[in-house]
């Protein structure tokens, strides 16, 4: 804390004074107002596959998740192949945010990041991913780059009967094969709903016909709800994800994937209260289980083979409570997990008597969460909100396995198996609307425990900086100082949006380099230990316009520019360059039509302290068209496009080893509503 | 299958049966000091039974932690209050020599139980043979006992017997970690110079420096470990190992003087992958 800047102080004082402010008016706000309006959603909402009709599907049904979000102007992806990207919001990656599916925490079982939550989902899963910047996304965890909440799709019960559709597609430029269905009965007093997808991809080709070899996958999902209404008030309902993925490719990695299983179960117990104050109750206890292979026997050149396993299993639950009363919408979630990480290397020498070489890369790290998350949304008057949110969570970490214990014990002598932490997050929103305009103001405080690597990983080689990491069990908190501003305004024909996110992290975690130690893996430029620098400064800006030119078309763009430094104004890794998006929509009843382009401007602040290079511009366009018909008596839903239209060779500064993306790409999805 | 079942049931019952035979030949002494250790060999004379053990029950090439305890013939006890001393032998065809060993000494805690360390710089082999005399005194009577005894060659490099740059032969042995642990290791090595065949002196104040490597992975290192030091004069030397994974580590070695000049041992460089002073160990 003796490194606080005098600006931290400042930062601290305004948040105080506006919080206290904002509790105040709490107080103030007792007099009686007309009853609210449904409260402002801060959060960014993307429509992924609603059980809406087919023809108003998006332009591409059966992307993928990844593709989905990066619809979001928070969102960048980290691309290690063709499977499995790493969603960045707000310029943080895994670490620094709560990825949940329905509010459920999992943990992926890849030390090397090949499994974000994001990998064991596919969209027919979903209706909506919830896009939460900052402390915004504090609700299911501690978080400092902000959540995305994958919400799960749920049968439409005013809709009784059988629901059936069959979907497939297929993608030119990596022979990407889909074939799906969906199939769900909805009765008065329960519902079924199940999903089934398969996917199978072959190498992709970059621009100018580059074949990526080792960026092959083939992807199982079954997901299934089964829902029983106990009265009229609540709901029980279960539900499971099995997701399968085998001979996975990752061209820029050293080993691929021969496995990656998740089993996510969950059961739901919902109650809507008489109560006027309460408006839900909802709980849930949910297990999941992750294991992860990794592997390098497909590939022609190893320095030496090896396995490097992981198990992740997640136990835990939420309970949830909303409510209103007068002016307040308030909210409550208590919440838990218990999370329990194992990731093992195993070498094999190459003379076969030798014993393999064996370490713990993850000891059995037991993490162990409580939290409360509170929330106030207030109508302080009849144009102006408030928000204020709380989260004080109590985190603890154990390694559970001796051997990985007296393993890191080469590192910090002095370290112990456990080690608590109380997580702290406070914020404060302020929203005005007049007229067309809208302005919002926030200012958020909050604090996350170091990720499993990051405390407790050990000889972790990160194939982008070729390092090798070793975890810090005696790292401190980590600590955001957040400020946020938006700007909207809206006609009948015209929305626009600007929004902006300033973070101060203190104690940010990073590697650095220990120069007195030798890295393990072979062609290792050295070790890097997980530390803190002082702080780091990421700041991310938004611009989002659309206009409606004429009854049928509609054009938007969108524009980002971000920034991240170090406290040596040294250029953070993984920050985008300033990158923009526009797209030409026309939509008439059953058919629709699109002309898009994307882009980044040369990453010339790229982070040079952090091993990063300089990457170069681009832009791809792309085109799509959609078309529903009534096809024996029932709908057809065709999509075709071209992505990458003139086969463009290009990288992006979240590719990692500048591993080129798909040139061109024609794709068909086709779905046919059965019943 | 059929064969295989009655072998199985011969076989058991040839190991009932031994087993059986066993218990009736040994008499189990009142208080047995020597659970958890087997025995290696037993030494006799006229009047007593010298019986030599170990944890393994075998001697090996390198260091060796040796129990003993002494059988009086006539009065089938063991005997409390002896002093002893001894003498391992090589004989080979042109000479005779000896090894570094410690002097014996009462086991604390024990009763019957004596205790001490040797050094075998060489295994046995066709033309050279190891035997160990031991010299004890029992209420002034003057003993003596004298057998071959079997040391095998160790699979690992355990010893290191030199001359150094001051033209001093040396023998530097390793004793722990006895299991090695990825983890930071406790290492103890003891170091000898030879004084003339027969005695060999514990060498004080110099330094081994150590540096563990994996050939089979790049000859990667580990962090952390340090120097061997003294903690006592005529002691052994101690510092810390550390291992970052199981398998098959090099430890290499440089032998430092007093003043800090390099008597043996080289530096790990790109150009030499190996130390000529080393020890090996594989878990």
């Amino acid at each position: 804390m003796i490194t606080l800047s005098p600006i931290i102080y400042g930062i601290m004082k305004i948040t105080t004074t506006i919080l206290l402010a904002a509790f105040s008016t709490i107080c103030l706000a007792q007099k009686k107002e007309k009853d609210s309006i449904a409260p402002v959603d801060l959060n960014e909402i993307i429509v992924i596959s609603k059980k809406t009709p087919v023809h108003l599907k998006q332009p591409k049904s059966l992307a993928t998740v990844e593709e989905y979000l990066q619809q979001s102007s928070k969102v960048t992806m980290v691309r290690r192949g063709g499977y499995a990207l790493e969603p960045i919001i707000n310029s943080m990656a895994t670490e620094r945010t709560v990825i949940t599916i329905d509010g459920m925490r999992i943990f992926g079982a890849c030390t090397d990041k090949m499994d974000p939550v994001t990998s064991y989902v596919e969209v027919s899963n979903l209706s909506e991913a919830n896009i939460a910047s900052g402390q915004q996304g504090s609700c299911h965890g501690p978080t400092i780059g902000g959540a995305i909440d994958l919400k799960r799709a749920n049968l439409n019960q005013k809709e009784l009967g059988w629901k059936g559709a069959l979907k497939t597609g297929y993608e030119t430029n990596n022979q990407h094969k889909i074939l799906g269905t969906s199939i769900g009965y909805n009765d008065k007093s329960f519902y079924v709903n199940s999903d089934f997808t398969y996917r199978d991809a072959g190498n992709y080709k970059a621009g100018n016909h580059e074949e990526i070899n080792f960026s092959q996958f083939t992807k199982y999902n079954l997901s299934a709800t089964a829902g029983f209404y106990l009265g009229k008030k609540s709901l029980i309902e279960g539900s499971l994800i099995y997701d399968k993925a085998t001979d996975v490719g990752y061209p820029a990695l050293p080993m691929d994937v021969a496995l990656a299983k998740a089993t996510i179960t969950s059961l739901r117990y919902s109650y809507t209260p008489v109560s006027s104050y309460f408006l839900n109750w909802e709980t849930k206890v949910y297990y999941n289980t992750i294991t992860h292979k990794m592997d390098d026997t497909k590939r022609p050149q190893v320095p030496i083979h090896m396995d490097m396993p992981g198990w992740s299993d997640t136990y835990g639950y939420y309970s949830k409570l909303k409510g209103k009363y007068e002016n307040h919408h308030f909210m409550a979630n208590l919440n838990s997990f218990y999370n329990k990480s194992i990731a093992e290397m195993t070498m094999y020498p190459s003379n076969p008597k030798e014993n393999p070489m064996f370490m713990y890369t993850w000891p059995d790290v037991r993490t162990f969460y409580n939290g409360l998350y509170l929330e106030d949304r207030i109508q302080i008057s009849s144009n102006a909100d408030i928000k204020v949110a709380a989260n004080i969570g109590i985190h603890s970490n154990k390694v559970a396995d001796e051997f990985g214990l007296q393993s890191l014990q080469i590192f910090y002598p002095d370290m112990t198996a456990s080690k608590n932490r109380i997580l702290k997050s406070l914020s404060g929103n302020y929203i005005l609307h007049q007229d067309k305009f809208e302005y919002g103001f926030g200012l958020a405080y909050g604090e996350r425990a170091p990720s499993v690597s990051e405390g407790y990983g050990y000889y972790l080689y990160n194939s982008n900086d070729f390092y090798d990491y070793i975890g810090n069990p005696n790292l401190q908190n980590e600590k955001s100082f957040e400020a946020n501003l938006s700007f909207g305004f809206k006609t009948e024909s015209f929305t626009s949006n600007l929004t902006s996110s300033f973070f101060h992290i203190q104690d940010y975690i990073i590697g650095k380099i220990a120069p007195n130690i030798q890295p393990m893996t072979i062609g290792a430029s050295g070790v890097k230990m997980y530390d803190a620098i002082n702080y780091a400064v990421i700041f991310n800006t938004d611009l989002n316009l659309e206009y409606k030119i004429a009854q049928y078309w509609n054009l938007k763009t969108l524009l980002v520019y971000s920034y991240g430094k170090d406290d040596n104004r040294n250029n953070l890794p993984f920050i985008s360059p300033l990158r923009y998006s526009g797209s030409l929509q026309f939509k008439k009843e059953n058919f629709n039509l699109g002309f898009g382009a994307s882009g980044n401007l040369t990453q010339a602040k790229f982070a040079a302290a952090y091993g990063e290079t300089k990457t170069p511009d681009y832009v791809i366009f792309n085109f799509n068209s959609g078309y529903t018909f009534p096809w024996n008596g029932n709908k057809l839903n065709i999509q075709a496009g071209v992505e990458n239209i003139l086969d463009k060779y290009y990288t992006t500064f979240s590719d990692w080893n500048k591993i080129p993306r798909q040139g061109r790409n024609f794709f068909v999805n086709v779905s046919y509503v059965l019943f | 299958m059929k064969n295989f079942k009655f072998l199985s049931v011969l076989i058991l019952a040839i190991t009932f049966f031994s087993c059986s035979s066993d218990h009736d030949a040994a008499p189990e002494p009142p208080v047995d000091e020597t659970s958890g250790l087997v025995k290696i060999k037993e030494l006799s004379n006229d009047t007593h039974i010298i019986e030599l053990y170990s944890e393994t029950g075998i001697l090996t090439q390198g260091y060796n932690q040796i129990s003993l305890r002494i059988k009086d013939k006539a009065a089938n006890t063991f005997v409390t209050n002896a002093s002893l001393n001894w003498t391992p032998i090589m004989n080979m065809s042109e000479m005779q020599h000896s090894c570094p060993r410690s002097s014996i000494e009462k086991i604390s805690g024990k009763q019957t139980l004596y205790g001490g360390d040797i050094i075998f710089q060489m295994a046995q082999n066709d033309t050279a043979a190891w035997e160990l005399q031991i010299n004890y005194t029992i209420n002034d009577i003057k003993y003596s006992a004298k057998s071959d005894i079997a040391v095998t060659a160790s699979q690992k490099r355990t010893i290191n017997s030199f001359t150094g740059n001051d033209g001093v032969r040396y023998i530097l042995a390793y004793i722990s970690p006895k299991t090695p642990k990825v983890a930071l290791n406790n290492m103890t090595v003891a170091l000898y110079k030879m004084q003339d065949m027969m005695t060999f002196a514990a060498v004080d104040n110099f330094k081994v420096k150590i540096d563990p490597r994996m050939p089979s992975m790049g000859n990667h290192s580990s962090p952390n470990n340090t120097d061997l030091l003294q903690s006592s004069l005529g002691g052994t030397y101690n510092g810390k190992l550390s291992l970052t994974m199981t398998g098959y580590w090099k430890i290499n070695l440089q032998l430092l003087n007093a003043s800090g000049e390099v008597l043996k041992g080289e530096d790990f460089t790109t150009e030499n992958l190996q130390s000529s002073l080393f020890f090996e160990v594989e878990f």
